[in-house]
């Protein structure tokens, strides 16, 4: 009885600790055993695919299309867009490293001088900035939404490689986190209610993801032809469970993109990809 | 239309797998103009046709059932490796557009 209000103890001590030092290293772990216990014949290379993995023939299906997608001609003005000179002559690639191969994999990064969560789609704004040009709406598909769709396939086979270190960036990271176990909308479900809690069951025709491997494909063409990035799709997910959505963006969905994208370190990344 | 279409011809033993992608509005004319409320006027590819190695393989009468971009796809057997796929279609405006690729 004694040894047992000790280890009480002791576990309420180590947790309280817990709960003021974010570990994402430790969430991960977490996460990665969850689904190991909930979803025992997901291979881990199979997590990028989500619930697509679930049933061999929604992998065929996707396979299947993912040889001849509709939207390679939305690709074309996708790479046309990303190679268009700027009015100084200079183009997109000249902002990344690499001409901007294989760097998508460190976005989001924590940017200690300004606080902030950096996305990707913040990078291509800031080059557009920098350049004297002016900046996209991060809510029009047809510019920030192709732009990213072909500058992203640049790093296709590259590893989501995310870092969280530092005050700032733990903080943002937890604000992240955050927000995806808080219940929200008429609903009130979280984020963790269908990816975490639910994974793997099914909800009206589709089947619940596992958290892990969702943000190494985006953009998507979704029901094939329409570009989304992954904030669009946090706007979608809000939606529905009737919450009010926020704007792509706003600092709420960089710091959630920022904890979502470390869960998903270390898987490949491919984009765009088709998905109903 | 200006825009290309994409062909994609792969074989599979004798018989060659053959998909393309077309560019096109396929306006039904019942919908209307979000700006204007006017009736945007009809606007589809009403004939396709497709050809194997000189040989038509394929015509098809489309109409407002089709969606936008359409995609078409099709089997052909007894095709060879290299030989021509062409496929044409033609609108009810009267444009016209054509693409081929050889069978890989």
């Amino acid at each position: 009885m004694a040894k047992r209000i000790v280890s009480l103890l002791l576990a309420c001590l180590t947790m309280g600790a817990g709960l003021a030092q974010a570990d994402p290293e430790a969430d991960l772990a977490g996460l990665v055993k969850h689904y190991k216990d909930r979803l025992p014949d997901l291979k881990p290379q199979d997590y990028i695919f989500g619930a697509l993995a679930y049933n061999k023939d929604s992998m065929e299906q996707y396979l299947s299309i993912m040889d001849f997608p509709p939207y390679l001609n939305d690709m074309d003005k996708a790479k046309a867009l990303w190679n268009k000179p700027f009015k100084n002559g200079k183009t997109f690639g000249d902002c990344f490293p690499n001409k901007g191969k294989n760097v998508a994999g460190d976005y989001p990064m924590f940017d200690d001088a300004s606080g902030k969560v950096v996305t990707f789609e913040n990078a291509i704004n800031s080059c557009l900035k920098a350049n004297g040009e002016t900046e996209y709406d991060y809510g029009d598909m047809k510019t920030m939404g192709l732009v990213t769709a072909y500058a992203k396939s640049l790093s296709d086979g590259s590893k989501v490689n995310v870092k969280v270190q530092g005050k700032g960036a733990l903080e943002a990271y937890e604000k992240g986190k955050t927000f995806f176990y808080s219940r929200r909308g008429q609903l009130n479900f979280s984020c963790a209610t269908c990816h975490v809690d639910n994974v793997g069951k099914s909800i009206r025709s589709d089947a619940l993801s596992p958290t892990i491997g969702q943000t190494s494909h985006w953009p998507e063409f979704r029901s094939g032809t329409e570009p989304t990035t992954l904030q669009t799709r946090f706007r979608q997910c809000n939606i529905q469970v009737r919450s009010a959505p926020l704007p792509q963006n706003s600092e709420e969905y960089n710091n959630l993109e920022y904890f979502l994208s470390y869960m998903s370190n270390g898987l490949p990344m491919q984009t765009p990809v088709f998905r109903k | 239309m200006a825009d290309p279409m994409k062909i994609r011809a792969t074989l599979a033993g004798d018989t060659a797998d053959i998909k393309c992608l077309m560019n096109h509005a396929m306006e039904t004319g019942q919908r209307k103009d979000a700006k204007t409320g006017q009736l945007i006027p009809a606007h589809f590819i009403n004939r396709v046709t497709a050809t194997v190695g000189g040989k038509t393989v394929l015509e098809a009468q489309w109409s407002v059932a089709i969606a936008k971009n359409p995609f078409l796809g099709f089997k052909v057997k007894g095709a060879k490796a290299g030989d021509k796929v062409v496929i044409s279609w033609e609108d009810n405006k009267g444009d016209k557009n054509t693409a081929e690729a050889a069978i890989s």
